[in-house]
């Protein structure tokens, strides 16, 4: 492997392990915050992907079209969807024991993968990029990279430190940080838990959706794309820590490592390497990299 | 005096009683067990493979070989794990006659094992796996789609004719892949073409960008790509988006744009591929059964759908030998052994392993077609490894 080639598939690891994190990082939330296992969270990527599909021509007849509009409608609808779904199941959850968490959740995934054949069929669909952001820029002669990549990790970037600004700086982080902690004690002080915990679980629910609509003109809108990616953000938030935004970004950047030159250096073991690696790291540090709380 | 009278009546019982029995056999129906991905991925291709079945007993007036279709649906949910116990459900428990199914090959290869154990008449109507009519051929065991090597060898040997010298392949590591490459493989080597390089990653993991990158790196003369459903459309784009379309023609088996070109949209456009079946297809059977589909189902049939046609075809062909007797199995399986089969994509025969012996397509894509382009290699038969009939 020359150097041209070793730079572009560093490029290759890097644009795919800030896509993990946008998915992994609503569930690290979710998951480090309200302590419940939600396995419907690659739905909620999924149902970001085929907002994407059904709101473009929608915004194209009705708004003058508009990549940034259309990701705007599918974030409120999505924080309003989160919003509604805590309040009307994943708030009876949080007393109650993993197993019942991930019955709930998985039949969650049951009736979303339902309802999304029913709507949109269990045809594959293409999702147009912005023609802004269609090209592709030419690398070291070895081939061109399409911007839009480019511009989704620029947008996983802006989200990390966006993340890291509110948990870290504001007065919400702080009540978030503290509820995940001790929910007693906050609540004692006077802070509306209940409110606090639909917000983060409607945070969650939008970070995934973001990702999903970001994804969707690469990867194209297809039945069954949330599981995949359900079992690598896992694996990430595993890996990360449970409920570090932190050990999520770091993890997710690791897992793309592993599996970008897993896949070009041992083809034979790439199935596994990842999940050597998530075996190696629980050893040597069984609550993963960076455990909060 | 009474004597006789209750023997009479005895006799007239007893001819009622033979009466209804055999008017109870002709009227009996024939048991179709459907077993078929209903959910998930592969849940359109399912109901393409139901439609085209009803579609050929329809038009036959609802019956095969004199006698009525009853069906039974089960839903395998392209779930291997599950396959033996819905393969019994239809064997044991509805005592169907015949088992159409299915999609994966995975399931099909458990449904194959079933089948050789219980004796069960089997038409596969798509699962391309090589060792359904190989290792695991049987007499009871049909089927009326292809085998993965037959339009892996004719795209290869397209590709050596083409000039292509130097090829990489690039697969999901599971056994369709590697059947489809290894046929490409020895199509490409009869043609004076060499594969220098097999890329794979595991299925279905779509992240294609670090492969990409192997393939600029390696600049070969062509590439031949296997994969399916929403794998197929991200491969096809990421391709196209990193500028190798331009440089490196890619080829791969009729799958990789079948059902998804409106996904694909531009990036798709021109590619070539190979299959037992396009649009454009000058075959007069073809027309007919286009516009019989669709008047029946309102939407435009596939090459799933023809698979599924043809399945009841085959197995009319024989019901019709044994005048709708499936107790004459031998009799009935000789039939669909000889029969030629006026198929939709052109008219095939069964090779002894029972899978067809066909023309295989090379296919352009225009629009949102697969057009016929010409016919890349004439009556292909699988080379049936491992089978012993």
């Amino acid at each position: 492997m020359d150097l041209a080639v070793f730079l572009v598939q560093c490029l290759n690891a890097v644009q795919y392990g800030l896509l993990l994190f946008l998915v992994a990082s609503g569930l690290t939330l979710i998951f480090g915050i309200l302590g419940v296992i939600n396995l419907a969270h690659g739905s909620f990527y999924m149902i970001g992907a085929y907002l994407a599909y059904a709101l473009a021509p929608w915004t194209a007849a009705h708004l003058g079209g508009g990549f940034f509009t259309a990701m705007a409608i599918g974030l409120t609808l999505s924080v309003v969807f989160g919003y509604l779904l805590e309040w009307g199941f994943v708030s009876y959850l949080y007393r109650r024991e993993h197993l019942q968490q991930v019955l709930m959740t998985y039949g969650l995934i049951l009736v979303f993968e339902e309802l999304r054949s029913i709507l949109a069929g269990d045809d594959v669909h293409g999702v147009a990029m912005p023609a802004w952001l269609a090209g592709s820029i030419p690398l070291g002669g070895v081939m061109t990279y399409p911007i839009y990549r480019l511009f989704m990790s620029g947008v996983c970037v802006a989200v990390a430190l966006g993340l890291y600004a509110v948990i870290a700086r504001t007065r919400l982080g702080m009540a978030i940080r503290a509820g995940a902690s001790n929910r007693e004690m906050v609540q004692a002080l006077g802070v509306d838990v209940r409110l606090l915990y639909r917000v983060v679980f409607a945070a969650g629910v939008a970070l995934a959706v973001l990702a999903g609509m970001l994804a969707a003109p690469v990867s194209s809108v297809y039945p069954g794309m949330g599981n995949q990616v359900l079992i690598i953000s896992f694996v990430v938030v595993v890996i990360g820590g449970i409920g570090s935004i932190r050990g999520a970004l770091l993890a997710s950047l690791l897992v793309a490592f592993v599996d970008t030159f897993g896949n070009v250096l041992v083809p034979q073991a790439a199935g596994v390497l990842v999940y050597v690696l998530m075996a190696m790291i629980l050893l040597w540090r069984p609550e993963g990299l960076f455990r909060t709380g | 005096m009474i004597h006789r009278r209750n023997t009479l009546a005895a006799a007239l019982v007893a001819g009622a009683l033979c009466l209804a029995a055999a008017g109870a056999h002709a009227q009996s129906k024939i048991k179709v067990g459907l077993m078929l991905p209903y959910t998930g991925t592969y849940a359109a291709l399912g109901t393409a493979i139901e439609n085209g079945f009803r579609l050929y007993v329809q038009e036959q007036g609802g019956k095969l070989g004199g006698r009525e279709i009853e069906y039974f649906r089960v839903d395998d949910e392209s779930d291997p794990s599950k396959a033996v116990d819905n393969m019994n459900k239809l064997v044991k428990r509805d005592n169907v006659d015949v088992v159409v199914g299915t999609v994966h090959s995975g399931v099909a290869m458990a449904m194959a094992k079933v089948a050789r154990d219980t004796n069960t008449l089997l038409v596969v109507p798509n699962a391309g796996a090589g060792a359904v009519t190989g290792a695991m051929c049987a007499p009871n065991i049909f089927r009326s789609s292809f085998s993965n090597w037959q339009p892996g060898y004719a795209m290869g040997k397209v590709a050596g004719e083409k000039g292509a010298k130097k090829v990489v392949t690039i697969t999901w590591k599971y056994a369709a892949g590697d059947e489809s490459v290894e046929g490409f493989r020895e199509g490409l080597k009869s043609a004076g073409g060499e594969v220098v390089k097999e890329l794979t990653l595991p299925f279905p993991n779509v992240e294609f960008q670090a492969l990409l990158t192997e393939i600029a790196a390696a600049k070969p003369d062509a590439v031949y790509a296997f994969f399916a459903g929403g794998g197929a459309v991200k491969f096809v784009k990421d391709y196209a988006a990193a500028g190798l379309n331009k440089t490196i023609p890619l080829y791969g088996p009729g799958f990789l744009t079948d059902g998804t070109l409106e996904a694909q949209g531009a990036a798709a456009q021109g590619m070539l591929t190979t299959l037992h079946y396009a649009d454009g297809l000058d075959v007069p059977k073809d027309k007919a059964f286009r516009a019989e589909y669709l008047k029946a189902y309102k939407t435009a049939p596939d090459v799933y759908a023809v698979q599924g046609y043809d399945a009841a075809q085959m197995l009319g062909a024989g019901l019709a030998a044994v005048k709708g007797d499936i107790a004459k199995r031998p009799e009935l399986i000789a039939a669909m052994e000889k029969e030629k089969i006026d198929s939709p994509r052109g008219a095939f025969t069964l090779s002894k392993a029972h899978n067809p012996i066909q023309d295989i397509y090379l296919r352009k894509v225009v629009g949102t077609e697969n057009r016929f382009e010409g016919v890349a290699v004439k009556a292909l038969a699988d080379p049936a490894r491992g089978c012993k009939m």
